[in-house]
């Protein structure tokens, strides 16, 4: 009994640390669904986020509002830095590379990265700025069927709570309705896009924002859990194996992408570390990308991508 | 052969001069569309026929010159202004939404003419769902029209080049366009099935009185479908006039057959 509760609690610490790669990976896939673009500035965006965030809610509550207010003010400033951002984005870097290669636009989102960061620290600082929107504490569940019960943090609810919701929010966005259905076209051919109406420059604002919103909800659980700091951009390179998993192109897939890492490595750490060492968690994650790419290069839940020679 | 309508003119293009960088793509050209009508426009290559339709839809903003559009002259103009405008088109080399199946790449096509809102979209519920049976009921026509039904759940990615290019058709015609802009509607067909698209041309002008402007190659198409024919050879407009007169003009025939120096 003992070693089942501790496989449980290892399961699930595993798929609950999933859930926020989940989330920054939603970010990549909702800009990938919709433009074709591999944004490699999403880590960056999630460290913006984060930053406005927790600056505005430092600053409002010095200043005497209460913590309900603060909060509210602070993601609203943070939301309209995020949309600022986008339309900048749009404007000045993805706007003129219209009917460019994936890859040019690939490696405009690698400038946009360094400009965010650099940017983002500048005005808001470099430290480590604690956040503290959700409860941080421990739930002992089922504690009459295992001797001390199994630790649940009650962070990782929140993340899976808050990713369960975004993820059918975009689901139906992009399954039902007309921009829904017009981001999908844009993804697929710009030229053809314009020619029947759409208008791609605002698409794309429509698209960066979502990313940018998605970014937001990322931070405020990450940054809860780590503090919001320059490291949070690197969370952007564990979202690839996740996405290589899940497919680039299917919001379901970066949700159990993120989940098979999340558990995967946890259980790797935990039941194989003593035997071939431990530091798993580190490379777990590639590993299985790269077994994934062998078997189903289109990742478990991507579109085959069909193309007639 | 059919007169147009009217003579009421649909687009007017006055003295057009575009350039990319050095090449002079266009110059100085001017012609008019009349409502109802089907038009050629025809020259060797890199005549610059091509630049004249992404300059008519907006993807090319002219050096100099107006572009007059159901009697509105017009600025630069973004394409999806065009398509709001009621001016479809098709492509040289099929640019359709490769992922998707046919039917909705034509759905894609209603996109302007979706008038619900998002939330009701979300919901699907009373007039927004009322709103997408429509649509598709029109869709359904289109692919009737245009006999695709056996193909209209297959990613267009998988179809074979000729009924790519009837898709593309249908796309633009979900539009339900006043002027519709064709860009080598047959390159690449074989004789069934350019007599196919002929007749598919032919028919929509009829049934639904689209303009249409085309750019074609095979002479025999362009001679037996269009009312009037524009001659481009070099972005210099040579020639303008019922095929006869244009087949017996001696510029056209110097510009296609070489003239000796």
């Amino acid at each position: 009994m003992i070693a089942l509760g501790q496989f449980l609690e290892v399961l699930i610490g595993g798929l609950m640390s999933g859930v926020l790669y989940s989330l920054v990976a939603l970010g990549f896939v909702l800009i990938f669904k919709a433009s074709g673009v591999f944004n490699f500035a999403q880590g960056a965006m999630v460290l913006l986020a984060g930053l406005a965030l927790v600056r505005a809610l430092d600053l409002l509550v010095a200043n005497g509002f209460p913590l309900w207010a603060a909060i509210v003010l602070g993601i609203a400033f943070a939301a309209a830095i995020m949309a600022t951002t986008a339309w900048l984005i749009e404007r000045f870097v993805i706007g003129p590379l219209v009917n460019q290669d994936g890859l040019t636009l690939f490696m405009s989102t690698i400038g946009v990265t360094f400009v965010i960061e650099g940017a983002a620290e500048m005005i808001f600082g470099s430290d480590v700025y604690p956040l503290r929107l959700f409860p941080t504490d421990a739930w002992f569940v089922l504690e009459d069927v295992f001797p001390g019960g199994i630790l649940v943090n009650k962070l990782d609810v929140w993340g899976a709570l808050i990713a369960g919701i975004l993820v059918a929010g975009l689901a139906i966005f992009f399954q039902r309705t007309k921009t829904g259905r017009a981001l999908r076209a844009v993804a697929d051919d710009h030229l053809a896009a314009h020619s029947v109406g759409i208008p791609i420059g605002w698409i794309w604002f429509v698209v960066w924002l979502a990313a940018g919103l998605v970014a937001l909800v990322a931070a405020t659980v990450w940054g809860t859990k780590l503090g919001v700091q320059f490291s949070i951009t690197f969370l952007a390179l564990k979202a690839l194996p996740v996405l290589i998993i899940g497919g680039l192109t299917s919001i379901p897939g970066a949700i159990a992408g993120g989940l098979i890492v999340g558990a995967g490595e946890k259980i790797a750490e935990v039941y194989l570390g003593p035997s071939i060492g431990g530091g798993i968690e580190y490379w777990f994650a590639y590993v299985l990308a790269l077994a994934v790419l062998l078997v189903r290069p289109q990742g478990l839940f991507g579109e085959r991508i069909i193309e007639r020679v | 052969m059919r007169a147009p309508d009217t003579n009421e003119i649909l687009l007017q293009v006055e003295a057009v001069a575009l350039s990319f960088g050095g090449v002079r793509a266009l110059k100085d050209v001017s012609f008019n569309i009349r409502k109802g009508e089907i038009r050629a426009i025809i020259g060797p290559n890199g005549a610059g026929k091509t630049s004249m339709l992404n300059v008519v839809n907006g993807f090319y903003h002219p050096d100099h010159g107006t572009i007059t559009f159901k009697g509105r002259t017009r600025d630069k103009m973004q394409p999806f202004e065009a398509a709001r405008g009621g001016i479809a088109r098709t492509f040289q080399n099929v640019a359709l939404f490769k992922g998707m199946s046919a039917l909705d790449n034509i759905m894609a096509g209603r996109t302007l003419k979706v008038r619900r809102g998002l939330l009701w979209q979300v919901l699907r519920y009373g007039p927004a769902l009322r709103e997408e049976l429509e649509h598709r009921h029109r869709v359904e026509e289109i692919i009737d029209f245009l006999e695709i039904e056996a193909i209209r759940k297959v990613p267009v990615g998988r179809l074979p080049y000729g009924l790519q290019k009837r898709v593309e058709l249908g796309r633009a015609l979900a539009m339900e366009p006043e002027l519709l802009l064709l860009d080598e509607p047959m390159a690449g067909m074989n004789l069934e099935e350019k007599e196919d698209m002929s007749r598919f041309i032919v028919d929509v002008n009829n049934q639904y009185g689209t303009t249409i402007a085309l750019i074609e190659h095979d002479m025999a198409v362009v001679m037996d479908l269009s009312e009037s024919v524009a001659v481009l050879d070099h972005g210099v407009k040579i020639a303008d006039g019922t095929p006869d007169e244009v087949k017996n003009s001696q510029a056209v025939i110097e510009a296609y057959l070489g003239v000796a120096h």
